[in-house]
């Protein structure tokens, strides 16, 4: 009895280290990893299933493609720390930035690599409301009226949540004729309707969305979308702002990685693939704003008229955004100040 | 040389080896990591890192994290050892589901047990709703986090108190009755003195862990400046600036709190325990 049983354990052991051989010689061929942030997970995973196919009619070689998903800044630290990405596809500029001057890992000068600010696909910011829109919220002046209650993530936590705050300040800043005080007392009042900062965008979502608190959530535009023709149909509306940013989650390749790994050539033609037709038309898909016109023209009717601005017209670059505004005694921590 | 050799006759020999491995295994998983922890704050200099950790908001955020974790903790000790009371005390029906129960929150993701909380206890949640028109807004504020640290910690007490509780002798207390002490008495001056240092235990681990937790709290704290943000919430946003130096720092300093903390309630404990030797 005891014999037969061991012998069972050895055949099990021995099928089972067949099994994981067989596992490893399938996976001979190159591998990539992709390092994102939180809603970009299905988007990538329909273009990784799409860049694998071209890949292997182009150059009839195998290539698996690996996607970790976290907080943008997370991630960047991630990588700072060792995580071996061959390429990075965060929220923000900022935190690639960090990876440029705290990891020493690509040129600081990373962002003129790529066309479009190496920001393939693009977002804005618009607003989540009830059914039927109870508020009547148009604008981002409806948003500081007495009893509406607003939610939005933390900017210091929240590197998508940064992005709101300043379409929130761009927007003020253009309505008032470049008036920054103007611009600040806007943003000051409106943070002041927020009665809950949380950490990231699925819980300042799930906040809004499963609590039932709050008017109205300022969310991106592709979140928002999501929520609305996917999740739950006919609870909620968008409302799009007369004006907003243009949210540019920018894509780059970690150079110290991929030359080290050797996966330079096959991480730039995944970059590169997506401002293909292809890759534009998966990005639209999945809710982001395509930057190739023809493929702009074909989902024009998906994407609300807004009047939109960039973060280089009004704020300058990141560096510069993130001193004034989101770091320890900045903006935004002034409004906190007590006697604000 | 010869106080060794007298202890030669022990059943299980091996005093040098289990105290090197000890020593070997406490620096590998305690001690190297703190170190690092001490050299990245140190990296700042030191007023720095004093400016960071005595910022007004710093200082707003350990009233918070201390303050919460010590109600909770204080609310665990007494409700705990009635649990575990009951747990050894009685035989009922459905005790050792009871008993089971009491582990959850040691198995829940503590990001689970943060956004049912939260659910359960905000406006529109079962709870919240009958609690909001008295006035009391549970969740997203600092009733909401001690309410978190209380579920967190609960297993701590429970499981410190009931060994020690069940190796107490029934007849112990028979003894005080028949040499007519009354009930209260009986509680006060023999009950309790035999479960003090476990409850104290109990209430040091249930502190400890209460005063790091970030997981549960994040969720259902709002996270407002100056309000109700908690210390470990700090050394995020601190992290988000790529700031290591400074969340280190706040990160050094609270655990020489808790150390200080820990180390006054194990003298505590050492004094109670000599006191009723």
């Amino acid at each position: 009895m005891m014999s037969i049983r061991r012998s069972t354990n050895l055949i099990g052991a021995l099928v089972l280290a067949g099994s994981l051989c067989a596992v490893a010689s399938a996976q001979k061929g190159q591998t990539l990893l992709n390092v994102s942030y939180d809603p970009t997970r299905e988007l990538y995973q329909d273009y990784n299933a799409a860049f694998a196919r071209y890949w292997k009619t182009k150059t009839g070689e195998d290539i698996t493609i690996h996607q970790s998903h976290s907080g943008s800044g997370k991630q960047a630290r991630a990588v700072i720390d060792g995580l071996e990405a061959d390429v990075v596809t965060l929220a923000l500029a900022y935190d690639i930035d960090a990876i440029a001057q705290k990891g020493d890992l690509l040129p600081t000068n990373w962002q003129t690599r790529l066309p479009h600010n190496s920001a393939p696909y693009t977002s804005t910011i618009v607003f989540l409301v009830r059914h039927g829109n109870p508020k009547q919220i148009t604008d981002w002046d409806d948003l500081v009226r007495p009893g509406v209650v607003v939610i939005t993530p933390n900017p210091k936590t929240s590197g998508g949540a940064r992005w709101n705050y300043l379409a929130a300040w761009g927007s003020a800043l253009k309505h008032h004729g470049n008036d920054a005080a103007a611009a600040k007392e806007f943003v000051t009042k409106l943070y002041k309707h927020v009665p809950v900062l949380d950490t990231g965008a699925r819980g300042a979502t799930v906040t809004f969305v499963e609590r039932g608190i709050g008017d109205v959530l300022i969310a991106w535009e592709n979140e928002a979308l999501l929520a609305v023709r996917e999740l739950d149909q006919g609870q909620f509306e968008i409302v799009a702002p007369s004006l907003s940013i243009v949210a540019e989650p920018p894509v780059t390749l970690v150079d110290r990685v991929v030359d080290r790994r050797g996966t330079r050539a096959i991480a730039q033609a995944y970059l590169d693939y997506l401002y293909s037709e292809e890759g534009q038309e998966i990005a639209a898909k999945h809710y982001y704003r395509p930057r190739l016109q023809a493929v702009a023209a074909k989902y024009a009717t998906q994407f609300p008229q807004i009047e939109l601005f960039t973060l280089a017209e009004l704020f300058g670059d990141w560096q510069q955004t993130q001193q004034v505004h989101f770091s320890d005694g900045g903006v935004f921590d002034q409004m906190y100040q007590p006697g604000q | 040389m010869s106080a060794i050799r007298g202890r030669r006759h022990r059943v299980i020999p091996g005093f040098g080896l289990t105290l090197g491995v000890t020593l070997l295994y406490l620096s590998l998983i305690v001690l190297i990591p703190l170190s690092a922890t001490f050299l990245k704050a140190s990296t700042a200099g030191w007023s720095a890192c004093w400016h960071t950790v005595t910022e007004p908001r710093a200082l707003a955020s350990y009233r918070l994290s201390f303050g919460a974790a010590f109600i909770g903790a204080a609310v665990n000790a007494i409700m705990g050892l009635v649990v575990a009371w009951v747990l050894v005390r009685y035989q009922f029906p459905g005790r050792r589901i009871i008993d089971a129960l009491v582990d959850l929150p040691f198995a829940l993701p503590t990001a689970v047990a943060g956004i049912t909380l939260t659910t359960v206890l905000s406006v529109h949640g079962w709870i919240g709703r009958y609690l909001e028109p008295l006035g009391i807004t549970a969740a997203f504020s600092p009733l909401g986090v001690v309410i978190a640290l209380i579920f967190i910690g609960l297993p701590f007490v429970v499981r410190t108190v009931q060994p020690v509780l069940q190796a107490l002798d029934p007849e112990l207390e028979e003894a005080a009755a028949s040499l007519g002490a009354g009930r209260w008495q009986t509680f006060a001056r023999v009950i309790i003195p035999e479960l003090w240092p476990a409850l104290l235990t109990g209430f040091a681990l249930a502190f400890a862990r209460a005063i790091g937790e970030y997981g549960s709290v994040v969720f259902i704290s709002g996270n407002m400046p100056m309000r109700t943000e908690i210390t470990p919430l700090l050394i995020i946003t601190k992290l988000e600036q790529y700031d290591y130096a400074g969340a280190t720092a706040i990160g050094v300093f609270m655990l020489l709190v808790s150390f200080a903390l820990l180390l006054v309630i194990n003298l505590l404990q050492w004094w109670s325990g000599k006191r009723h030797a």
